[in-house]
């Protein structure tokens, strides 16, 4: 049987044990005044879970090991004692044959393949059975042992609810083991980076360019300084001059000066800019504003301007950050306490005197976790320095000029035609960590400085 | 402060008279100093208030010039340049009668025709020696079309409306090349040109031609992808926020549940593009550019939104509600699910559709896994190669011929009403089924 006709069989087996359960659960209940613990629905559904659950497990187990076995089988037939010692040419003759056992395909290239695929399908075959009967047999057995509990004095809900509380904690455990495949994936392969380029050279060389990699010293064209300074320059500079000042001025004109009809159409206008995807803000930069930057400053006398200048990616990049930066402000703007406010107005002081020495002094702390937060989000951007930043790295301090980053870097490197273990797509890798280790650290910080904020004035 | 004064009178050796305050006059107002005064910061405070309307208004303007550069770009993108063919099926040569495509085997009788030279050959006599470039390379699928439709021009002499080659169809809608718009105005004086709506930029996929090339294939990776993101984020992402807020214990596991879940939801996306790469494709050896992969990749990434959302939502849930169930007989789980549960859907939902919009959006990632590839199928299944929206959009803009640079923005535009579309939906559940306690 397939794997899918399987299944439903098994899911069907399931709901009639559900009814049959439920069915004695209503009988014994009927005519009896004594009180349960369980609902008949609870037995229905003890019963189904004990049907289909160790049937359901054996069959994931049973898919991941079958084949092996199979093409262990398989080896043990006399025509694959012509099979050539194992590599690649050995693993392309047993696939060929495993799909034309399959009938997935109907002429084969390779002669040995043809003999050994009847062995194959007769493996398969024969697995199948197993796999088959021993589920349905699993099936009937826990499913019929589950029966036989279903008694007026059996407590069949709390052993759902435990069932139901595993599935809960195994479901929030899936962000644990999320983190930790991040780190381990990314700590791995730029292990086997490093044990190729030594460390210094990655983090401190300031030469890169990984279209030419020198076997011998290949750490010589991988230094990620020009990323690093491309990366901070655009995301932590560019683009944070234009966010701060907008996004600042704008929270503040939303929560002091603005009617509550006025800050009710703008707000969600502002949240539509971050909702914006980034690959239509790329395009926007490099279509538009990267043409218009590049004309600006060749008006200037800037003739050598790059079309695909840091200052392009980095305004656009910041137009981004606007209402991240905003809502930030906004938060932080919302926690200082009424009185102080309201102290300095009934002094004297004008709006924007309060604003200036008083609201925005006590904020402060709030509003520069969210600039953190923002740099954060800004050096992780990927899409508006892929189609607008250049790939040329270079250490420069003109906003005119080509600069490159760190997330730009990793998609060149990785869409590339390069073999997965080459040095050039390990690089992505360790660039991945470092970025990965930054954007971590960023946030720590800008939410301990948040947190401590709040708690100063609670 | 108030009562220093009768404090230092019952303290021995405190003087009891305070120190001597210069008599100060009240302030005159009306001198011109204070007048300059004043009106120099009411001035300051205009100031003030006009930069802050300013940061607003051009934040908003931005993204009017963005939105309308999108519009201006793109509406022609949905417009299709026709030319009028004429086709004399009656001297063509094919080797077809009517009653051949009428019956069962039509499609067959037809692939083997060779309609793509009829349609060359009738193009150069219609318009001279380069007639048949006119002509966009798919323009002889709608005279096959044609002669499907209606068997009996078989035998006749017929116009046919083809679309136009990439150069004429650029030139009709904007500025082209001369040459081009030079054969664009003699067509114009022969009324042989028109222009219609797209339709097979809806239902195509992806070309090399920009007048054959559409959304359809990116459209339908995006469903896929979308729908796997969905059932992979949704549940786990509500589980994990009913244990989180309601029967987590305090302890150091649960401090790290939650320090990873708001640290996710803060990683760039195209760390979660590297991990797709080295676990899904490296380690599980899932196929590469799959629907299945993506889905996988961007639910890690959608999950800790929805948890968040959804623990904001279920807080808002009185705890009343919860004394209540518990009070007459209710378990925990029931607790849970047959009240707090759909109390806080509403609120749930609305994170879920958000951050599903922002999955929709997401670009960075799926390059990693591969979904950059050039797709000229929609996909069938969810292990099938397959690009998304934002991904075709990355791949046309990077495309030099001149015609795509509509289809890009038209393309734009399809994701922008889709995204403004799910938001405006968040927005009207939160709205509708706002509860306030």
């Amino acid at each position: 049987m397939s794997i899918l006709t399987l299944s439903l069989v098994i899911a069907g087996l399931g709901l009639i044990g559900w009814l049959t359960a439920r069915m004695r659960a209503v009988g014994f209940r009927r005519g009896s005044t004594a009180r349960f613990s369980s609902l008949p629905s609870h037995f229905g559904g003890y019963v189904a879970l004990w049907t289909v659950l160790p049937a359901a497990l054996f069959l994931c187990v049973w898919a991941s090991t079958s084949p092996a076995l199979v093409t262990d089988r398989v080896l043990h037939d006399p025509a694959a004692a012509q099979l050539p010692p194992p590599g690649f040419d050995r693993a392309a003759i047993l696939s060929e044959a495993r799909s034309l056992a399959a009938g997935n395909s109907f002429g084969a290239f390779n002669p040995l393949s043809q003999k050994l695929a009847p062995a194959y399908a007769a493996a398969q075959n024969r697995n199948d059975w197993i796999g088959s009967a021993v589920a349905l047999l699993l099936v009937f057995a826990t499913g019929g042992f589950a029966y036989t509990r279903v008694r007026p004095d059996f407590r069949a809900r709390s052993k759902i609810e435990r069932v139901v509380m595993a599935c809960l904690l195994a479901a929030s455990l899936i962000a644990i083991v999320t983190t930790m495949g991040i780190v381990a994936s990314l700590l791995f392969e730029s292990w086997r980076f490093f044990s190729v380029v030594p460390i210094g050279d990655f983090l401190f060389g300031t030469h890169w360019s990984p279209q030419v990699i020198d076997p011998a010293d290949p750490g010589k064209t991988l230094g990620a300084v020009p990323l690093f300074w491309g990366t901070f320059f655009i995301g932590a500079v560019i683009a944070m001059l234009v966010a701060i000042p907008f996004g600042l001025m704008s929270a503040v004109y939303l929560t002091q000066y603005a009617t509550p009809r006025a800050r009710r159409w703008m707000k969600p206008i502002l949240e539509v800019l971050a909702g914006v995807p980034t690959v239509v803000y790329g395009y926007f930069a490099a279509l538009t504003v990267a043409p218009a930057v590049r004309d600006v400053a060749v008006s200037l006398g800037i003739t050598w301007a790059s079309s695909e200048s840091a200052l392009a990616a980095g305004l656009v990049m910041g137009v981004m950050i606007i209402p991240f930066v905003s809502s930030m402000a906004d938060d932080s703007l919302a926690a200082v306490p009424g009185a102080m406010r309201d102290g300095s107005l009934a002094m004297g002081a004008t709006s924007s005197e309060t604003i200036r020495r008083v609201l925005l002094p006590a904020a402060l702390p709030g509003v520069v976790g969210g600039v953190l937060l923002a740099v954060s989000r800004a050096i992780g951007e990927t899409m508006i320095v892929v189609m607008a930043a250049s790939g040329v790295a270079t250490l420069t301090l003109n906003p005119f000029a080509s600069a490159t980053t760190v997330t730009k870097q990793i998609v060149d490197l990785l869409t590339g035609e390069a073999e997965f273990d080459s040095p050039k797509t390990l690089a992505a890798f360790a660039l991945g960590l470092t970025l990965f280790v930054i954007t971590l650290l960023l946030n720590i910080v800008a939410l301990t400085v948040v947190k401590r904020y709040r708690e100063a004035y609670e | 402060m108030s009562d220093a004064p009768t404090l230092s009178g019952l303290v021995p050796g405190v003087a009891t008279t305070a120190p001597a305050q210069p008599e100060r006059a009240p302030t005159d107002w009306r001198t011109q100093s204070m007048q300059r005064r004043i009106r120099k910061r009411y001035a300051s405070e205009r100031r003030f208030r006009l930069l802050g309307l300013a940061a607003v208004v051009l934040s908003a303007g931005f993204l009017a010039v963005l939105l309308v550069t999108m519009v201006y770009n793109g509406a022609s993108g949905f417009l299709q340049t026709r030319i009028a063919l004429p086709v004399d099926f009656a001297h063509s040569g094919l080797l077809l009668t009517p009653a051949e495509l009428r019956g069962p085997g039509a499609d067959l009788a037809l692939s083997t025709a060779n309609i793509e030279g009829l349609t060359d050959s009738s193009a150069r006599a219609a318009f001279g020696p380069d007639g048949d470039r006119w002509v966009s390379d798919g323009g002889w699928l709608r005279v096959r079309q044609a002669l499907k439709h209606d068997p009996a021009l078989l035998t006749a002499r017929t116009t046919i409306w083809v679309p136009a080659a990439d150069t004429l169809d650029v030139a009709a809608k904007r500025q082209g090349d001369p040459a081009a718009e030079a054969i664009v105005a003699k067509l114009q004086a022969r009324h042989a040109i028109s222009t219609g709506f797209n339709l097979p930029f809806l239902t195509a996929s992806d070309s090399n031609d920009p007048t054959r090339a559409g959304i359809w294939g990116a459209f339908k990776g995006s469903l896929f992808t979308m729908l796997v993101t969905l059932l992979i984020a949704f549940p786990v992402g509500v589980l994990s926020a009913l244990y989180l807020e309601e029967y987590a214990p305090r302890n150091r596991w649960t401090d790290l549940i939650e320090v990873s879940i708001n640290n996710l939801a803060a990683v760039p996306s195209i760390i979660f593009g590297l991990l797709g790469l080295a676990v899904f494709l490296g380690t599980f050896g899932l196929p590469r550019s799959a629907s299945i992969v993506g889905g996988l990749t961007l639910a890690l990434m959608t999950m800790p939104v929805i948890v968040i959302s959804g623990r904001n939502a279920i807080k808002g849930v009185p705890p009343s509600i919860r004394d209540a169930a518990l009070g007459v007989g209710a378990s925990p789980i029931q607790v849970v699910f047959h009240h707090v549960l759909p109390l806080a859907l509403p609120g749930i939902l609305t994170g879920t559709i958000i951050g599903m919009a922002r999955a929709l959006g997401e670009t960075a990632p799926l390059l990693m896994i591969g979904m950059r590839a050039f797709i000229a199928s929609p996909p069938a299944r969810l292990t099938d190669p397959a690009t998304v929206l934002p991904v075709q959009i990355f791949l046309w803009s990077d495309q030099i011929d001149r015609g795509f640079v509509e289809k890009t923005s038209a393309a734009i535009i399809v994701l922008l009403a889709f995204l403004l579309a799910m938001n405006g939906f968040a927005i009207y559940l939160r709205n509708k089924f706002e509860t306030r306690w």
